[in-house]
């Protein structure tokens, strides 16, 4: 009894990312049933994927502009302007793509570094800097393009956007073999993994999860792996873009978590004057970020373009949107410091399920508009009441609705040092710069 | 002549766990300039707070009779509509609009909801040239000077009919030229029948304009003093201000000092915004191994300001002086060489400057000296978290985990976490700006004995500090700072609370 009070009193307290996880559950079990099957067949898994393999790109970039605290509204036009880079240098000038491919993600680097050296050295508002880019590299891209698209791309580009890894059995097998060692493969490494953590926690002596928690969560996502794997190895395979996004989510979270240059992420949107009085290069390390966006949304322009097999004028409209979407529906916070890429692969994968899923029923995109804008305005908005709940100091649900009903805290019941705090927050006067 | 305008009886403002005013009572006349004197955090802005209905009135015990009426105010604009007007310390004008603009903010001169600039503008003219500012009314309040802005803080309250003026530390933030104005017209207001309350900490400023003193202390009235019965003089009001118990106890030490460590020679610093203001003069001081020097001085002395600039230019402009650490000349321009050079600098203000209060323990602590952790160009967590739990139990943070968020930690806990994470940066001096702000007792003589701990291992610490018994009871040297200036270096067995306030509310020469 008292252990399953401790794990419900563990699953509240891990409430937002439990919640958004069993969010995206509930929508692809849904569809799965108004759609009669068809979302859950191999084919359309297979889809799934490719088709919002670019806005996952970029959301992984999005989600550490949003930790430190920024944003970036010109990605889409950054990814349609590195296809028509593409394009001219490989259909117009011939270029083979292992020439072509480094080439454009340095061009998205140089567009980063551009970017990024406006926000953090002259001091100009993410928000404005990339509102500019969103133009300038909209109007490039049609410049570069001459307003007309280019097209055909070489085989091996277009292998990125729809390619998938060769097959071993030679078409004989009814599972495409490559793709269930692969699958079973990261699922055990998986296993390992969590196992490993979990005994060296121990060993440390730190607060672990329980474990009737651990073994829940892990057994899930491990069936949740073979399941993919099962379906992917009924229809063709890996799709290679799904290897590309594996590595970089793999590789990003290490970074964000593990790295220096992660956590002074971390601390620069926490507090930017404690990681700066703490010897953070809080400059430094904006302009990084930014020029890692630049890279990653030239991955996503390739990936789309391959796809597409055309490099369009309008190529990457909108995809700022559903990046930043993702982001925050993968629990990021407005005010920056929280995030993490998990959580933005996720929240991308609930809006490309929403998109695949009503694209199915033959749903416009007006109403598919309309419920993706619901879906992201309560996704943050259950944030929020989240942070007041934890706010308030409680952890169980029966708090949350104790909070809701005993008004905020008034003025005159608040400790001297909250007093201070509010002066300070109020609009800056003209002297209030001194810091005694 | 010894009407009085206002009586204040019995006030009591209790916050959570503070008793903030205990049974104060203020008189005021009419037509006389009264001064509120006390140390930081006597309770001299509750008392205003209490008075000009920023506290509305059922949240505090006690009366306020003003013109012989009781008052009760639920808010500013109330006790405004009496005349009672309050300026504080940091002004509240908006920068970016005109002086008349802000003089007739939230009283606009209207005709049928439409404003009427030429009444504006004439109207605010004729108040400009009472407290004698010659601007024009149409000038962006940000292209003035702070002194002028304070004059146009005047200004807006004499529009509002003032008859009590209430200013919270006027000159704190005034270089000497217009402090002097500023006094000047207090005391032309006084001819003009306005009565003031001005708080302050500058005993020089009170003599020239007081005509009565009262005193708080730790949040009780200790005595009004009277000009007319000989009574304002600056040894009486010290002793009245520092006269006290000491309640805390202090760590016994047996310092161990040895070679000098950090010098600091004719450090200067300009005022971040107002490059005119010399917010530090030629301040050079030292530190020794093993040595824990206070740095004492009032509100607004150009303590903070002293050390931040040193610690990596995190302060105002145009600084000049050296540094130099074993003798050697060092750089400190940035945050980052700072802490390369062993310098390490844990903030007064831990809320803003010191913590990601969103972030855990763990992750607070390694901050600072996160390269140290990194093994193979990663992070290395494990030992992160066993570094941190060494932290956690040496200093006697009182957290479930490390993994504990550090917003939801008590003050003395996150002040804690704060020095564990310059600690753990292995710093040769460590400048601890305000360490026990916010703390309770208990955790203060945590907080003392760490202090000690620290220089008895041969760190040089750097303590600065509003509560003259703290310092009193961990330093081995005391400097005073006054305006800017070092005015004093007392060694710990000639300091007492008085002669430091002495050095602390000395003028230059």
């Amino acid at each position: 009894m008292s252990a399953l009070r401790e794990s419900l009193g563990f699953l509240t307290s891990r409430l937002r990312q439990v919640g958004i996880f069993v969010a995206l559950i509930l929508i692809v079990l849904l569809f799965q049933v108004l759609t009669n099957g068809i979302l859950l067949e191999p084919q359309n898994v297979s889809n799934l994927v490719v088709q919002n393999s670019y806005i996952l790109i970029l959301a992984i970039g999005m989600v550490m502009v949003i930790i430190a605290g920024h944003i970036d509204l010109s990605v889409g036009s950054v990814a349609g302007f590195i296809g028509a880079v593409a394009g001219v240098m490989m259909v117009h000038w011939g270029w083979a793509w292992w020439l072509a491919i480094p080439a454009c993600l340095l061009v998205g680097a140089l567009v980063g570094a551009w970017q990024g050296y406006w926000i953090a050295y002259v001091g100009i508002p993410a928000f404005i800097v990339t509102l500019a880019g969103m133009l300038i590299f909209r109007g490039l891209t049609l410049i570069t393009l001459k307003n007309q698209q280019i097209t055909p791309f070489p085989s091996e580009l277009r292998a990125l956007g729809g390619g998938f890894l060769p097959d071993i059995s030679g078409g004989t097998s009814v599972l495409e073999w490559l793709t269930v060692i692969l699958g079973v493969g990261a699922t055990v490494a998986l296993l390992i993994q969590a196992l490993k953590e979990r005994r060296i926690r121990k060993k440390f002596d730190l607060e672990n999860e329980p474990m009737a928690w651990f073994a829940t969560k892990t057994t899930f996502i491990a069936l949740l792996m073979l399941i993919i794997t099962f379906l992917l190895a009924s229809y063709r395979g890996t799709p290679i873009v799904l290897i590309v996004l594996a590595v970089l989510v793999i590789v990003y979270t290490a970074l964000m978590n593990n790295s220096v240059f992660g956590r002074h992420t971390y601390a620069i949107g926490g507090n930017l004057h404690a990681a700066e009085l703490s010897g953070v290069k809080t400059k430094a390390v904006t302009f990084r970020l930014f020029v890692n966006m630049g890279v990653l949304a030239a991955l996503a322009g390739l990936v789309f373009t391959a796809r597409l097999n055309s490099a369009q004028p309008a190529g990457g409209t909108g995809f700022e949107l559903d990046s930043i979407a993702a982001a925050f529906i993968g629990g990021a916070a407005v005010q920056g410091g929280i995030g993490t890429v998990a959580g933005a692969m996720i929240g991308g994968l609930i809006m490309g399920v929403l998109n695949n899923g009503m694209s199915i029923l033959g749903l416009g995109t007006d109403y598919q508009q309309l419920i993706k804008g619901l879906v992201l305005l309560l996704a943050v908005g259950f944030d929020i009441f989240n942070k007041n709940r934890s706010g308030g100091g409680g952890s169980t649900i029966g708090k949350r609705f104790k909070f809701r009903t005993s008004p905020p805290a008034t003025t005159e019941s608040q400790a001297p040092a909250e007093v201070k705090d509010q002066a300070k927050d109020r609009p800056v006067p003209v002297s209030a710069a001194r810091p005694e | 002549m010894n009407t009085p305008i206002l009586q204040m009886r019995g006030i009591t403002k209790t916050f959570p766990g503070v008793k903030a005013l205990q049974d104060v009572t203020l008189d005021v006349n009419r037509g006389e300039v009264h001064a509120i004197c006390g140390e930081n955090g006597a309770g001299k802005s509750t008392l205003m707070k209490v008075l000009s209905g920023v506290y509305p009135h059922n949240s505090f015990d006690g009366d306020i009779l003003f013109e012989n009426e009781p008052c009760s105010f639920s808010s500013i604009s109330d006790s405004e509509k009496r005349g009672i007007v309050i300026i504080h310390q940091e002004l509240a004008l908006s920068p970016y609009l005109s002086i008349a603009e802000n003089i007739y903010l939230g009283n606009e001169q209207a005709k049928n909801g439409w404003v009427d600039w030429r009444k504006t503008n004439l109207d605010a003219a004729k108040l400009l040239a009472r407290v004698g500012l010659s601007e024009n009314p149409i000038t962006p309040v940000q292209h003035i000077s702070v002194g002028k802005q304070q004059l146009v803080e005047i200004a807006k309250a004499l529009s509002k009919e003032v008859k009590l003026l209430i200013l919270d530390e006027p000159t704190a933030a005034l270089n000497d030229e217009d402090s002097g104005h500023l006094l000047d017209l207090i005391l032309h207001l006084k001819g003009q029948g306005i009565t003031s309350i001005i708080i302050s900490h500058k005993l020089n400023e009170i003599r020239k304009v007081a005509d009565a003193v009262t005193i708080i202390r730790d949040g009780r009235t200790i005595e009004t003093l009277r000009l007319d019965e000989g009574q304002i003089t600056q040894e009486r009001i010290i002793r009245g201000m520092v006269g006290r118990d000491l309640e805390s106890l202090y760590p016994d030490r047996d310092p161990q000092i040895g070679e000098e460590v950090l010098r600091i020679e004719d450090w200067s610093v300009r005022h971040p915004q107002d490059h005119t203001r010399m917010v530090v003069h030629n301040a050079s001081l030292n530190v020794h191994k093993g040595e824990v020097v206070g740095l004492a001085g009032l509100m607004g002395a150009g303590r903070t300001e002293l050390a931040m600039s040193v610690f990596g230019r995190s302060y105002g402009t145009a600084m000049s002086g050296k540094v130099y650490k074993y003798g050697e000349e060092i750089d400190t321009s940035t945050v980052s060489h700072a802490i390369g050079h062993g310098i390490a600098y844990a903030t007064e203000d831990r809320k803003h400057y010191g913590l990601n209060l969103i972030e855990d323990i763990q992750r607070n602590i390694s901050m600072a000296g996160l390269r140290k952790l990194v093994k193979r160009g990663w992070v290395d967590k494990n030992r992160e978290t066993v570094v941190a739990n060494g932290y956690r139990k040496s200093m006697n943070i009182k957290a479930p985990s490390v993994a504990a968020i550090t917003g939801k930690l008590s003050g003395g806990n996150q002040q804690k976490v704060v020095l564990s994470k310059w600690m753990f940066s292995d710093p040769d001096v460590l400048i601890l700006d305000e360490p026990t702000r916010g703390i309770d007792v208990g955790a203060k003589f945590e907080i003392y004995t760490i202090i000690a701990k620290l220089a008895a291992e041969g760190k040089a610490v750097i303590v600065i500090s509003s509560e003259l018994p703290e310092l009193l009871g961990i330093c081995d040297r005391i400097y005073t700072l006054s305006a800017g200036h070092i005015t004093g270096e007392v060694p710990i067995a000639e300091a007492s609370q008085e002669t430091l306030m002495h050095y602390m509310t000395k003028e230059k020469e």
